[in-house]
């Protein structure tokens, strides 16, 4: 791709960018940067997420302009911003949506790494900054959730921290350490509040990174295949820019129809009770996106080996590279990996439901048998099929992918644009 | 793209210019119309909030302020200095000829009842709260307030007569709700 930076030598813009190269820099990522021609919308997701990511920094600083971070006050400050502050409603609300849809959004896009095989070469470090920023997000999100001190944070913030005492010898000291006493109380509030402003600022600067080890090869794609010539390939700017304005408009669309009209639907309704320490809700659930999580955690009868298990369900994500090693990335080509990946995504569905339900009965049973898919899936399946797994036939490469799609109507190699 | 491919697309009719002009205007000018009213919605979550609206009136009881006493009440959280004068204070503030006042205001159109001279007791210089409500404060060279920030001198009219400050000390809105009880805001 030719690169006009001639025209960017002329007048201020050339004076300033031979000193401080900004504009040659949005050149290459935004504009010429050659991408493949053959994206899909599930290639949307990543600039979504970091849409969403500055709208969660830019709603949450305004929140925390009204916010109180102190125990006896916290609960009314968040009814204040509902109340008395000029749209604070709206402030609120589109930063707790915002936290699910951040989590739709960052579910599917590594949903999208696993099916078309984005975590393997030469993508690994990519996809480990992603994990890490997915268990930033994590934190983020359990830590905003105790802000209101409702009775929900203050269970959950309890039953999370909790988690920790598991742990023999130590346990009780990591539990008091982080409480800064003896219960979640007002130090726990205080630090919960410092952690939830700048941990975010963390996760800006891991996205920095996912996105220079991004531009280092560029994109995967539907087939998988490495670009192999420039007409594989077509600018950034104007043709993923527009696809990535209309699939934001989609977005943000979905986003104030929750916001606008079921603004709690995501939520619990416990939540707008004041925290009481003397008195634990009958039924208590994290927010959604841990469900799934949760559900492994009580699947195991022994508290320290629930704990490990959670915690390794999300550490597994790191070591994928290594555990799948199939040289083919894309699922489509992966006739049986394929199957396996959507019942994989059924089993976590299914972790997320029997999460919401009361840990006994068949519940028990069922998150049983889906915690042992969750980890076969990863551990037993993806590296048994590396080795025996047979692909379908490969095209040459990504035009003759797009080519044959478009006009030999046989049948498609996958179905992803076809749709 | 290589110009086979473009040549491949489904359709070869001419691109409507107009068509695409249009849609690019108004795409854009919702988009810019939707950011702004957000942007705006979000901005004013920083103006003053209800409660805090709420907070702007105050009532106060003036019977146990003796002449020649001042009383200093909040309002919105400001300082709002009361005075009773005495009759040598009433005129020296009426007996100032309003030209040679660095900020010319006459004493009658600061007070509606000359008894009582209330203020906003922030300097107009840079916002410091002038000494001269406590007995044995310095009330500076013309018997009203004294600003220690930077040296302001005001009278007992309240207005700047001396020093860097360019106003008077603002005048709230009040209304005598009884001959007793003002209500400030
Ligand atoms: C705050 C959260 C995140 C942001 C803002 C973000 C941002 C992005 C962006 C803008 C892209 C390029 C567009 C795309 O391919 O969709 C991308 C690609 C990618 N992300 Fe993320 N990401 C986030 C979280 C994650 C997580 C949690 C993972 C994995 C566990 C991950 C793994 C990947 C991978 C593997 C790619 C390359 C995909 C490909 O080229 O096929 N990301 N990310
Ligand atoms: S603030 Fe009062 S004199 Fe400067």
């Amino acid at each position: 791709m030719k690169e006009n930076t001639s025209e960017q030598n002329k007048g201020l813009t050339g004076w300033i960018d031979k000193r401080l190269p900004v504009f040659t820099f949005i050149n290459h990522n935004l504009r010429d940067y050659p991408t493949p021609k053959n994206l899909n919308y599930f290639w949307n997701f990543g600039s979504l997420a970091g849409i969403t990511l500055v709208i969660m920094i830019v709603t949450g600083i305004l929140l925390a302009m009204q916010y109180t971070a102190d125990t006896e006050l916290a609960f009314d400050s968040v009814e204040r911003i509902m109340r008395d502050v000029n749209n604070g409603w709206l402030l609120r609300y589109i930063h707790m949506n915002g936290a699910s849809m951040f989590f739709i959004i960052v579910f599917i896009h590594i949903f999208r790494g696993l099916y078309y095989g984005s975590y393997k070469y030469p993508r690994e470090i990519l996809w480990m900054l992603g994990v890490v920023i997915l268990l930033l997000m994590m934190a983020t999100a359990f830590m905003g959730y105790v802000l209101p001190w409702g009775q929900m944070s203050f269970w959950g913030a309890t039953v999370i921290t909790n988690l920790f005492s598991a742990f023999p010898v130590v346990g009780d000291y990591i539990v008091t350490f982080l409480w800064g006493g003896f219960s979640v109380d007002n130090p726990t509030l205080t630090r919960f509040f410092v952690l939830h402003y700048l941990l975010p600022f963390g996760i800006v600067g891991v996205v920095a990174l996912h996105l220079v080890a991004l531009h280092q090869f560029g994109s995967n794609n539907p087939t998988g295949l490495d670009v192999k010539s420039e007409g594989d390939t077509i600018p950034f700017h104007p043709y993923y820019t527009v696809k990535d304005y209309l699939g934001l408009g989609v977005y943000l669309i979905v986003f104030a129809g929750l916001v606008f009209f079921a603004p709690n639907f995501l939520g619990h309704p416990d939540n707008y009770i004041p925290a009481n320490p003397l008195q634990t809700p009958a039924h208590i659930v994290p927010e959604w996106y841990f469900l799934p999580f949760y559900a492994i955690l009580r699947a195991v009868p022994d508290k320290l080996l629930g704990v490990l298990l959670m915690f390794a369900a999300v550490m597994v994500l790191f070591f994928l590279p290594w555990l799948d090693k199939h040289k083919v990335r894309s699922a489509n080509f992966r006739p049986y990996y394929r199957q396996f990946y959507w019942l994989f995504i059924l089993d976590c569905l299914v972790l997320g439901w029997v999460g919401a339900m009361p840990a006994e009965g068949v519940y028990v049973l069922i998150s049983r048998v889906a915690t042992a898919y969750y980890f076969g899936f990863f551990l037993i399946i993806m590296p048994f099929l590396s080795r025996f797994e047979k692909t379908t036939d490969l095209p040459s490469s990504i035009s003759a992918a797009v080519i044959s799609e478009k006009f030999d109507n046989k049948e498609p190699s996958s179905e992803s644009y076809v749709k | 793209m290589s110009e086979k491919d473009l040549k491949n697309k489904k359709s070869d009719v001419a691109v409507d210019e107009d068509k695409r002009d249009f849609l690019f205007v108004t795409t854009a000018g919702l988009a810019v119309a939707g950011s702004a009213l957000t942007v705006f919605s979000l901005i004013d979550t920083m103006n003053p909030a209800k409660d805090v609206l709420a907070l702007s009136t105050t009532e106060v009881d003036l019977s146990p302020v003796e002449e020649g006493q001042s009383l200093t009440v909040m309002w919105r959280g400001k300082p709002i200095f009361i005075r009773h004068r005495t009759d040598s204070e009433i005129s020296d503030a009426s007996n100032v000829s309003v030209d040679e006042l660095p900020h010319m205001a006459s004493d009658e159109s600061r007070v509606k009842n000359p008894k009582w001279l209330v203020v906003v007791g922030v300097c107009t210089h840079l916002g410091c709260v002038p000494l001269g409500q406590k007995i044995g404060d310095n009330k500076g060279e013309y018997g009203g307030w004294f600003c220690p920030c930077h040296g302001s001198h005001y009278d007992t009219s309240g207005r700047v007569r001396k020093g860097p400050a360019p106003l008077n000390l603002e005048i709230p809105p009040y209304e005598f709700v009884t001959d007793d009880i003002i209500k400030i805001g």
